[in-house]
């Protein structure tokens, strides 16, 4: 039998997971004392889950590079969260939230997943207001909702533009109460390297103590990978600076399907680079694409002169501008989903009509909103013949009403000021759909080896819906990991505790001690940061917002030849029984030196376009992507096998029992 | 630009550390305050130096990993920012910057400029949490409504990074608004009254043992945090534990 056994339930749709949730095996509560259990990772989907599982009653470790559990990058996440809790009564349902899931991820995520997804997610909302997180209220004292792009109904829940904060720091306080009983034990500071398998199954880590440098053996008798995205493998990303594959990464190699690794959301609205010392980017929400109008010059010295300084964007006559999007897509115009918004930037831009000094900018542009806006207002203030100053006055402040705090986002980065002049943006690399394959109880190829939240692949298809990524991770890591792994551990009440003192453990230390040695004798000649850029320039140039075959084989070879030079010339300075971020660094750009080539191969093999994968050759003649449902729908689970370049692929059939497939057009 | 940075440079916990001068040159206004340590970094990196250490992740101002004493002031002379939002623009060629850990007795240094602040951990985990389970069966969320005043006091108190600004900013090296602002949040919604009293005693309790000093009302913290949480929050939290001393 193939390993790809997905373990959906029989029966009706609406009706699998309750029916799974009451036939699963349980763990009797005195013996969940005796099962030990580790969560890597922190964020929304790990601290969650180890909280949850904690209180259940197993003994939980977690383990986060950051200096503490609060910090993961989860934290970062603006928008909100979805729940279909119809508050606003405006026909939201269970059903909705999957219908909209499904096609939002092109039809290429599993049907059973998502609706358990959609299912849990009005418990999260009652789950995160008993643990105090504010979320926004109106002034009856309700919850307040706003809507997101791609759908019809009112059902995103946040907290300014924080939720992702208040959201991780509530399950942070779910944790902190685990840690303060003593069922939770965190190690902060702590990097996984390396996963233990003993007789087939995942029995513990190989951890480095960020600090002192020693590498720690850690055993339970399942691991949770909660690692999150892989986006830091094009360098620049929305991601933290640490945010990293090496956990996914490392399980992949020990035996657990990576899937679909092309699918990569790439965000339209973020702040552009603005050099070579650019080590992050900014995201500016969505939202602003509601009042602002996208454009570059029509003429290419035009172009050249705002490049240059010479011309200032508001001296250049209306009929000089090209709203390409207003253009090409009249229907949507400015509103076109993200993929496409980010394509068409970047198509001008590769036409040389970018507008910053590196030339990959365009403008969202807020003048035409402003002038609306302040004519609306005179009017309803009676206000008779008001000046065009008196206008834009009144235009600007219901902007900063709306807008306020990331126009000022903007302008400490940026120092310009976006009510006068137009915002440059640039499109980014944002999320990772792909990740390592898990089965309907989230559990990998790895025989006790589990994987949530964004590291896992399996909700979001080839695209995610805004305000999704939260709503998954929590609904992970609540409600339905700390169930499904009973299932798994309910045969482990009489093992007893794992030893760390056997030969599994020596061969995994010294596998990771032999690769920090190598690293720290090296003494090439280049930094780490040198490899990891010319790694995010291939990616982003031939694996990035749109691919065709001979850049994928070129990115290939030079994927390879990168790595190849990587460990042959790479300089990591100091020790490796101390604080080395450098060396912490090289370690997991070794890893994205492997991913990038599984990556490239995954987008090379699939030869279609859908969601976030764009392959120049499957595209209409108006440049819309085009499915090959036929041949390619399916989820491409990789195995690895010594050599990312040549993994096997397994395919797990994608089958929609409930939902009409149908082209995703936004014309 | 051309600038001379004096960085505090110090092996490890127990070693002895010193301000070391850097020269550097080349830096572009655009740059951010970290951009410009990297781009020092690297420069040391290929003379066969080792790098300075510092914290840093989210580089967008909600992590609150980033942390620096910039010419005496924690993340730098601009305002509502942390140090990863600090831009070099901020500065003049020729000028002279220096750049200490945040120094509190418990915020040890762990190298260079990477300090220690585990002990806010701890505060935390002595009760900053509402004791219900995540098993989700709870009551509906929309059952309790909340005054919009309250829930979004209790938001602006929540929006705490924990960077611990306000400690390196308090000549007392006190944890007053740090844990104000979690004690804060949880005793203005109807859901965090049920255990107040026992919150605010566990976690002052805690804090004090971590070594922290005392407030003494000088508002140094406010200004510096990043978050600009207010002042009020101390006030709050002296009121819940004056009221849970009484109690108890």
């Amino acid at each position: 039998m193939s390993k790809l056994n997905s373990k959906v339930p029989k029966g009706p749709l609406s009706e699998k997971w309750t029916k799974h949730k009451n036939d699963i095996n349980l763990v009797n509560p005195a013996n969940k004392r005796n099962i030990d259990v580790i969560v890597v990772g922190t964020g929304l989907a790990g601290g969650s889950a180890a909280a949850t599982l904690a209180e259940l009653g197993y003994n939980v470790k977690t383990f986060c590079y950051q200096d503490s559990p609060r910090r993961a990058h989860s934290i970062a996440a603006q928008g909100g969260i979805n729940a279909a809790k119809n508050y606003q009564g405006d026909g939201d349902s269970t059903y909705r939230l999957f219908y909209d899931t499904i096609k939002g991820g092109d039809y290429r995520s599993r049907e059973a997943n998502v609706y358990r997804l959609a299912e849990v997610s009005a418990n999260i909302i009652d789950q995160c207001v008993a643990q105090g997180v504010p979320f926004a209220r109106e002034y009856g004292g309700l919850l307040d909702n706003r809507s997101f792009g791609g759908v019809l109904v009112s059902r995103t829940f946040y907290a300014k533009g924080q939720t992702g904060q208040q959201l991780l720091l509530g399950a942070y306080s779910a944790m902190n109460r685990q840690i303060n009983r003593g069922k939770i034990k965190p190690y902060n500071r702590h990097e996984m390297l390396d996963l233990v398998i003993v007789d087939g199954k995942a029995r513990g880590i190989i951890a480095r103590d960020m600090v002192t440098g020693e590498l720690e053996r850690h055993s339970a008798h399942a691991v949770v990978i909660a690692s999150g995205g892989y986006g830091n493998v094009f360098y620049l990303s929305t991601n933290a600076m640490g945010s990293n594959v090496t956990a996914s990464w490392k399980i992949h190699k020990r035996g657990a399907y990576f899937a679909n690794p092309c699918y990569t959301q790439i965000h339209p609205t973020c702040i552009p680079v603005s050099g070579d010392h650019q080590s992050k980017l900014t995201l500016m929400s969505e939202s602003l694409r509601n009042d602002g109008r996208i454009w570059v010059p029509k003429k290419k010295e035009d172009a050249i002169a705002i490049q240059q300084g010479k011309l200032k964007p508001v001296d250049l006559a209306e009929e000089d501008r090209d709203y390409y999007l207003e253009r090409r897509y009249p229907s949507f115009g400015n509103l076109v989903p993200r993929d496409v918004a980010s394509r068409a930037a970047k198509e001008r831009c590769d036409a040389g009509f970018g507008v910053n000094k590196t030339g990959e900018a365009v403008f969202l542009d807020f003048a035409s909103a402003i002038m609306r806006y302040g004519r609306e207002v005179a009017a309803i203030e009676h206000i008779e013949n008001p000046s065009e100053e008196k206008i834009r006055e009144l235009g600007e402040k219901v902007i900063e009403s709306k807008y306020g705090n990331l126009f000022q986002m903007y302008e400490k980065i940026v120092d310009e000021n976006p009510y006068k002049t137009p915002m440059m943006i640039y499109p980014a690399v944002h999320y990772t759909m792909g990740g390592v394959w898990v089965d309907y109880n989230l559990e990998t190829t790895i025989p006790g080896c589990f994987c949530a939240g964004e590291a896992n692949f399996s909700d979001h298809g080839a695209n995610r819906l805004g305000a999704s990524a939260l709503m998954q991770g929590l609904a992970d890591g609540y409600f339905v990991l700390p169930y499904t792994i009973s299932d798994y551990l309910a045969d482990d009440i009489r093992t007893g505790p794992i030893p760390v003192d056997t030969p599994e453990f020596d061969e995994a230390e010294n596998s990771i001690r032999m690769q920090v040695d190598k690293l720290i004798n090296n003494k090439g000649s280049r930094s780490v940061d040198y490899f990891h850029k010319r790694l995010g320039k291939i990616m982003w140039n031939n694996v990035g917002m749109s691919r065709n075959e001979q850049g994928l084989k070129e990115a290939i070879t030079s994927i390879r030849e990168l790595r190849e030079e990587f460990w042959r010339d790479v300089l990591v300075p100091g020790e490796a029984n101390e604080v080395n971020p450098e060396l912490e660094k090289a370690m997991r750009v070794a890893d994205f030196l492997e991913l990038g080539e599984l990556f490239a191969v995954d987008a090379l093999h699939r030869n279609e376009s859908c969601g976030g994968h764009f392959r120049e050759e499957y595209q209409t003649e108006e440049g819309e992507a085009m499915r090959d449902d036929e041949n390619f729908m399916y989820a491409a689970a990789w195995e690895y096998t010594g050599d990312p370049g040549k993994a096997i692929l397994h395919k797990e059939n994608l089958e929609y029992e409930n939902i009409e497939v149908k082209t995703r057009s936004y014309k | 630009m051309k600038l001379t940075l004096k960085i505090w440079r110090q092996k490890n916990a127990t070693a002895k550390g010193s301000i070391q001068t850097y020269p550097i040159d080349g830096i572009d206004g655009d740059m951010s305050f970290l951009e410009m340590l990297d781009v020092l970094n690297t420069q040391l990196i290929n003379k066969g130096e080792e790098p300075v250490v510092f914290d840093h992740d989210c580089r967008e101002g909600i992590c609150g990993t980033c942390s620096l004493q910039i010419n005496g002031e924690p993340h730098g002379p601009d305002r509502l920012i942390t140090t990863c939002q600090l831009h070099m623009r901020k500065f003049n060629d020729g000028d002279t910057i220096v750049i200490e850990p945040f120094r509190a007795k418990a915020f040890p240094v762990i190298k260079d400029l990477m300090v220690d602040r585990s002990s806010f951990d701890r505060i935390q985990q002595a009760g900053g949490y509402i004791s219900v389970n995540t098993s989700g069966n709870t009551i509906d969320a929309n059952a309790i409504p909340i005054e919009k005043d309250d829930a979004d006091a209790s938001f602006n108190a929540a929006a705490c990074i924990g960077c611990g600004a306000c400690v390196a900013a308090c000549k007392n090296a006190s944890a007053m608004l740090f844990t104000a602002a979690k004690v804060s949040q949880f005793a203005l919604l109807p859901q965090g009254r049920v255990e107040a009293s026992r919150r605010v005693l566990n976690m002052v309790e805690q804090m004090d043992k971590e070594g922290f000093g005392n407030c003494t009302n000088t508002g140094a913290c406010e200004v510096e945090c990043p978050k600009g949480i207010s002042l009020e929050n101390i006030a709050r939290m002296n009121r819940e534990y004056l009221s849970a001393g009484l109690k108890g």
